[in-house]
């Protein structure tokens, strides 16, 4: 390790950038609700700097790729130090510009969309901290560190999703969301816990004794444990445990359409561009540690996770929730390209896909905002007409996630889909992924065709004048009809273009969605020479390598015919009626409908997982209730018998005595005080006779 | 009769008449009076058992007389100024209606 006198400043001050949104957070949570310019202010501030220093950190990382660790001694624990740290290598310097820079669009993005809540401060406070916290995950050179920001990012993300707690709904995905990540966490943890055990260190790196290094892994490797694993292999599968619950994989993909419930910035930020990818980067983190069969297992999740995904979005009608479906669908590609293809294949989709879903969120946070609040997809079409920016940009956000050719996802998508191809295991990986693809062009065409393009149907929102005087709706946005149902005169509002706040970081992004590819063609592969630490020189001849034209070609064509379909589906004739059935349901009904309840796993889960622990934790409180319960209350019957009966003899024996005793006292006082009655004479006159009665005795004695 | 039981029986029926006086007489200064009689009863018999006792030569008795009746005359004083400032206090010099001290 080098000394940290010879680094440089923005290395030895890396803890800076999740600091301060950290800081800014701990200061929003004592500001007073009303301080709404404050708060914005100091998240936006400190995320901007953020953003600023990480740049710096990205240009370090660029001049050096060498990795650069800092560590220090956190606490002591026995007789050994518990150490943390960071680090900068090339994959987080990139994570670190990805996260901020999507973090700050999405805070600004956030004052125009969160402006009329009430609960802005908050909201600010708590996307402060998520994003302190990403940044800490991104940076943290200890597994310990990285798992304490993993966990206040899914507090935040807990807190956010059930922003509107009032919205039982929303309360509810919170909770869903929470435990289901637990459920991932605590296979991390114990992987956590293992790999301290094996290694006696949870640093990464640490000039050769770090737990990442040659001779721990060496060492796990040659260590076999159950089923003929190796440790590593152990570890590494239950680490990835935490990775797929927090990325959303199969089976623990159920918490992420849900949290949709959040503000939509929210659903951009963590459940679509940031948290979700964490898991990716997790594994991306402890490659090393991923041996052959750990990765086979990642890539097969991912697959399956990728058109399972990508199947139940085709049928859903809500804007978010399609969204949410291909997030998860798309993180199963990530997965793909980090078992198939290495670190650089999945960390490339990653970046790409956190700008243009972020986009596609911001998208349909626009359109839901422009349409008062409407979140189905079949009262909207139309659109384009009235919200031609957001039009624009949301319809690259679709090329570039359906992987259009030359748009960003289509050269990530396509390097995962070649790495999948020359994968040595299996083709099935392949041909999910293919499928996927195809489906993922498929719902996105159906999307856009009922959200912006064909003809406006119903839910024009109908506003009270009163309500068009006090929120003055400009004129051109509302028209009056004579309703035809009721005959009433009434005023109908047009869905209208967002604020500029709200649609200049989409246009920010969407120059990112169709350019950001072309830092990672297989011409030019800048993006995976720099995270493997080489240069990258620009050499056409790269197309020519085997089959790589064909694939994308065939990918091509892929994504060609999905977007066929989808226009042969919803585009030919157009959805005239917001109540007419969906054309897929029209053909099979059947699989539309097990589609639509999202091939019912929830309810699979209800069945099994939940009653099962329902029924353990009736049990419990039966135990509980009864058995300690019960205990607890004989032996509290028991004492309290114990306190009456010593309450009794305390009141009627011992009191009793000392009350009869002070009774006799009185008493003889009273008799007493009579002979005291203050004539002096009487005094006198005892001690008169007492005299004569001692002269008495003194003679008597005398004579006896 | 020898002088001395002469003396004695004489103290005696001194001291008889003055705790009569004490004991019966209403006016406090009376009371006053009567213990005076008592003193000197007893002063009597100090100078008695002195004069006949069995060393005449030392003047014992006749000094502790002569204290006493000193002793006996600040008594007096202090005793008729008690009396005094009780009857300031309670308009009468009756003992037996003065009882605020009984108990």
């Amino acid at each position: 390790m080098m000394r940290p006198e010879s680094m440089s400043w923005i290395v030895r001050n890396l803890w800076l950038i999740p600091a301060l949104p950290m800081a800014a957070a701990a200061v929003s949570a004592l500001l007073k609700r009303s301080e709404r310019r404050l708060s914005a202010g100091l998240a936006i501030g400190s995320m901007g700097i953020s953003l600023v220093l990480s740049l710096m950190a990205f240009a370090e990382a660029l001049a050096d790729p060498a990795r650069r660790v800092v560590t220090f001694n956190w606490m002591q624990f026995g007789d050994q130090w518990v150490q943390l740290g960071w680090l900068l290598d090339p994959l987080a310097a990139v994570m670190l510009v990805m996260v901020s820079f999507v973090g700050l669009l999405i805070f600004i993005y956030s004052l125009g969309y969160m402006a009329h809540d009430d609960n802005f401060t908050r909201f600010f406070c708590f996307m402060s901290l998520f994003a302190g916290a990403m940044l800490g995950v991104v940076i943290a050179n200890s597994l310990l560190l990285l798992f304490m920001c993993w966990e206040v990012v899914g507090l935040t993300s807990y807190l956010l999703i059930g922003f509107w707690f009032h919205r039982p709904a929303a309360a509810a995905a919170a909770k869903k969301a929470f435990i289901t990540t637990r459920v991932g966490d605590l296979g991390l943890l114990i992987g956590m816990v293992w790999l301290y055990g094996q290694t006696g260190t949870l640093l990464f790196y640490n000039s050769g004794a770090g737990c990442l290094e040659r001779t721990a892994v060496a060492g796990m490797e040659a260590h076999l444990t159950v089923a003929g694993m190796a440790v590593s292999t152990a570890i590494g599968l239950l680490i990835f445990c935490g990775a797929a619950g927090k990325s959303g994989q199969v089976p623990l993909h159920v918490w992420l359409p849900d949290a949709m419930e959040g503000p939509t910035p929210v659903s951009a930020l963590i459940h679509a561009a940031t948290m979700v990818a964490a898991g990716v980067y997790l594994v991306a983190r402890v490659y090393p540690l991923m041996s052959g069969s750990a990765l086979e297992v990642v890539a097969w999740v991912g697959a399956i996770t990728a058109i399972f995904a990508a199947c139940i979005a085709v049928a859903q009608n809500d804007i978010k929730r399609i969204l949410a479906y291909s997030t998860v669908s798309q993180l199963g590609y990530m997965m793909l390209g980090l078992g198939v293809g290495g670190v650089a294949v999945g960390m490339f989709h990653l970046i790409t896909h956190a700008f243009f879903k972020a986009l596609l969120f911001l998208g349909a946070g626009s359109v839901i905002h422009g349409c008062t609040e409407d979140q189905d997809i079949r009262n909207m079409g139309g659109l384009r007409r009235f919200m031609p920016v957001t039009f624009a940009a949301y319809a690259c956000g679709m090329l570039a996630l359906c992987g259009f050719p030359l748009f960003a996802g289509f050269w990530s998508k396509d390097a995962i889909l070649h790495a999948a191809h020359g994968w040595g295991v299996s083709q099935g990986p392949f041909y999910l992924g293919a499928v996927g693809a195809l489906l993922t062009a498929f719902y996105m065409t159906r999307q856009m065709y009922y959200v912006f393009l064909g003809q406006r149907r119903l839910a024009e929102a109908t506003v009270s004048p009163a309500a068009v005087a006090a929120h003055e709706i400009p004129a051109e946005q509302i028209e009056p009809v004579v309703s035809a149902r009721t005959g009433e005169v009434c005023i109908i509002e047009h869905p209208h273009e967002s604020p500029a706040v709200t649609t200049q970081p989409l246009v920010v992004l969407a120059v990112f969605a169709v350019l950001l590819g072309f830092v990672g063609t297989p011409a030019w592969p800048w993006f995976q020479s720099f995270l493997a630490g080489e240069s990258a020189g620009l050499d056409f001849g790269r197309f020519g390598e085997a089959g790589l034209l064909p694939l994308m070609a065939v990918s091509s064509l892929i994504v060609f015919a999905g977007l066929g379909l989808g226009w042969w589906f919803y585009g030919r004739k157009p959805i005239l009626h917001a109540t007419d059935p969906d054309a897929l349901e029209k053909i099979q009904p059947g699989v539309f409908h097990a589609l639509a309840n999202r091939l019912y796993v929830d309810e699979l889960y209800g069945v099994t997982v939940i009653a099962l622990t329902r029924f353990c934790a009736g049990f419990a409180a039966w135990l509980d209730r009864w058995i300690f319960g019960g205990a607890v209350r004989i032996v509290a019957w028991m004492v309290t018998g114990v306190g009456w009966l010593d309450a009794g003899v305390d009141r009627f024996v011992v009191n009793g005595g000392f009350d009869e005793g002070c009774r006799d006292v009185a008493r003889g006082g009273r008799l007493l005080s009579h002979f005291q009655n203050g004539r002096v004479q009487n005094y006198l006159r005892v001690i008169a006779v007492a005299l004569v009665v001692l002269a008495a005795i003194l003679l008597w004695g005398r004579r006896g | 009769m020898t002088p001395l039981a002469g003396c004695l029986l004489v103290s005696a029926l001194l001291f008889s008449v003055g705790l009569a006086g004490a004991l019966t007489r209403r006016s406090a200064i009376l009371v006053l009076a009567g213990i005076e009689l008592m003193l000197n009863a007893a002063n009597l018999n100090f100078i008695a058992f002195w004069r006949f006792g069995a060393h005449p030569e030392f003047l014992t008795g006749l000094i502790f007389v002569i204290f006493s009746i000193a002793v006996a005359a600040a008594e007096a004083a202090v005793g008729l100024a008690l009396i005094l400032a009780i009857y300031r206090h309670a308009r009468t010099s009756d003992v037996s209606e003065i009882t605020e001290m009984k108990g």
